[in-house]
């Protein structure tokens, strides 16, 4: 491993280092120097712009315009010329299996489904479950741990989890060799295109590994929710006879509603976004292909910013639903400050 | 009294009786349950870090967990063999050289305008606001191509920008400060405005400037806030496979580890038993900071996520 790199790229290491946050102050500093000079009743005026300046050039300049961009985009072809429909016409061509169907299918339907329900079951149950036990915060934090690894190294560690070996050879695969001992033919989770070629199966497995890496997320949420139903609450339905399901059911799961509501859109964004996991698992292969991914192929492989553009607009539109819902939800809570 | 306190003060039946036994039957099969899951959640990550420290022959021919019983062969052949193949060494020093500003920037500008949108009135507050809300949805994809283009257009690129004896990464730092802005600003503001008001004013009365009020006050009473924002905005950066793929992905002297990571998955055919020793060692930054700062993770993923 060669470490004299960072001795070379020293003055980069300092413009880095010093550099990006001495020019940020010198910026807010220079500017509240030049409103100081100001007439008075000008101050107030242009003072919030000095503040919110920066952030909302830069999130104009890298978010909203060129959103606004690759709509434009996706109804021209490759050289500018307007093209209305056909970059969509393209993508969503020959169904069930051409164009973009496939991961249409994948992200809208099995992704969203059960990437959402698994993580929610996962992270309810165990927030539930956990909170039961002395040793919370332990196990908490061991379920927690892969949120903090990139997906790069989760698809690294689920590629061997799903090893796979033709049947007869030892398999040193974790999932294959418990499918073995329990005198099952080997799997090959992540090419088995069960059933009859649909795909469901493989793009489970990969949906097993995403969710495997973010249920800390929605179990941390949860938890939180969890402790902040009143312990009145739960003691008041037990003295009335009630067993723990029936107290699980009828008044921890309808309590917790609001908050099991955000994390799933949050999570339905997520089921959307998957691109790490099918990079670096499937490639895309066997029918695992995904929108993010589909997009990614074909601007860097196909040369095809016209469909690629479309295929970000089809992403924009599924997410649409939640966007507005997010929108609603965060003007609902100002209505109430 | 909490939910599990409450669970707990009901075991009340006498010693001995049916419903004794019953409930340490249910505290017997809770724990089994709770402690299955975890393992099974720990699982994934402990057979691959023990990969890691097998040689080559025997990965191929038996499972992690062999190597738990004797005879025990462990061996560093992978760590030594993936540094000479693969430029691991350049990789993490990328890795540093993109989140660390790809941190600051976002995370100091965000504190900027979460200081006006919170404490400040100007015309359009609301709306522009409510702008960074709805963008917290939008998926990046839809940027990519025109800022792409963008970049190329006006010069912002690896060659022009090494030529030019600056860091290769700006382009990178400018688009992962956009795309975090959106969430820093919103988590800053609520924090921000959740402080009390009469400390500012007071100051003010004192004759406190702006700045003062915004450093000497502000940014003291939200270290909380500040620091989990800083944690999970490295971490995402640190993490992130897909916009530096497409804004560096094609130049491996500037690219972060992720990006080297996900090329050995390719092209390590008859060397996979590497990617385990790659894989750990791309792990090991993330799970430091983690482990050290889980508190302020955790709560930072609370307040982004529980409205109100």
């Amino acid at each position: 491993m060669d470490f004299s790199v960072l001795l070379s790229d020293i003055p980069t290491l300092i413009v880095v280092i010093v550099g990006v946050p001495v020019v940020l102050a010198a910026y807010i500093v220079g500017g509240e120097y030049l409103v100081r000079r100001l007439p008075d009743k000008n101050r107030p005026r242009v003072r919030p712009w000095i503040w919110v300046g920066p952030a909302v050039f830069l999130v104009a300049a890298i978010l909203f315009i060129p959103a606004i961009f690759t709509v434009i985009q996706s109804f021209e072809d490759n050289h500018g010329t307007f093209v209305g429909l056909q970059n969509y016409g393209n993508q969503l061509a020959d169904f069930p299996s051409g164009g973009a169907w496939v991961a249409i299918r994948n992200n809208i339907i099995i992704w969203l489904i059960f990437y959402t329900l698994f993580v929610l079951a996962f992270g309810l149950a165990l927030a539930v479950l956990f909170d039961r036990v002395q040793y919370e915060t332990v196990v908490k934090s061991l379920i927690f741990m892969p949120m903090a690894i990139s997906s790069v190294a989760l698809g690294v560690i689920w590629k061997f989890m799903f090893w796979y070996q033709p049947p007869g050879s030892a398999q040193t695969g974790t999932l294959n060799a418990l499918v073995t001992f329990f005198h099952h033919d080997p799997v090959a989770w992540l090419q088995d295109q069960w059933p009859n070629g649909l795909a469901v199966l493989n793009n489970l497995a990969l949906i097993a590994a995403a969710t495997w890496g973010i249920t800390g997320f929605a179990m941390v949420i949860l938890s939180a929710a969890l402790k902040g139903i009143p312990g009145e609450l739960l003691e008041a339905a037990r003295v009335d006879g009630a067993g723990e399901l029936t107290v699980f059911r009828r008044v921890i799961f309808p309590l917790m509603m609001p908050t099991i509501v955000v994390v799933g859109t949050t999570l339905v964004i997520f089921a959307l976004k998957a691109f790490d996991v099918v990079y670096v698992m499937t490639n895309g292969n066997y029918n695992t292909d995904v929108l993010a991914f589909r997009m990614y192929n074909l601007l860097y492989l196909s040369h095809n910013a016209a469909g690629a553009s479309a295929v970000a607009i089809i992403l924009l539109i599924a997410v649409i639903p939640v966007l507005v819902f997010n929108l609603r939800q965060f003007r609902a809570v100002e209505a109430r400050r | 009294m909490s939910v599990a306190a409450a669970a707990r003060a009901e075991s009340t039946a006498a010693v001995g009786s049916m419903q004794w036994i019953t409930q340490r039957l249910g505290r017997i099969v809770l724990h089994v349950v709770v402690i299955g899951l975890t393992l099974a959640w720990v699982i994934p990550t402990a057979g691959l870090i023990l990969s890691s420290f097998r040689p080559f022959s025997a990965i191929a021919t038996s499972g992690w967990w062999t190597a738990l019983s004797p005879p025990y062969q462990f061996t560093l052949d992978n760590y030594s063999q993936v540094f000479a193949q693969s430029n691991l060494g350049t990789a993490i020093f990328n890795s540093f050289m993109v989140s660390v500003p790809s941190t600051v920037i976002p995370v100091t500008i965000a504190a900027f305008a979460a200081y006006a949108f919170a404490w400040m009135k100007f015309p359009g507050r609301d709306w522009i606001f409510l702008a960074f809300v709805g963008l917290l949805a939008v998926p990046l994809q839809l940027t990519f191509i025109p800022v792409l283009k963008f970049y190329v257009d006006h010069g912002i690129t690896i060659e022009n920008l090494t030529a030019l004896n600056l860091p290769p990464w700006v382009g990178l730092w400018l688009a992962h400060a956009g795309y975090g802005l959106p969430f820093s600003t919103y988590l800053l503001a609520n924090f921000f405005r959740a402080l009390p008001s009469d400390l500012f004013e007071s100051a003010e009365i004192d004759g406190a400037g702006t700045l003062t009020v915004f450093f000497r006050i502000i940014l003291p009473l939200s270290v909380p806030a500040l620091a989990s924002l800083v944690i999970f905005q490295f971490l995402w950066v640190w993490n992130d496979l897909l916009v530096a793929l497409i804004y560096v992905g094609g130049s491996p002297e500037v690219a972060p580890l992720t990006v080297n990571l996900a090329g050995l998955t390719n092209s390590l055919g008859q060397g996979y038993q590497l990617l385990t020793a790659a894989a750990f060692f791309s792990m090991i930054v993330p799970l430091v900071v983690f482990l050290s700062l889980q508190r302020y993770f955790v709560r930072g993923i609370l307040a982004g996520s529980v409205k109100g």
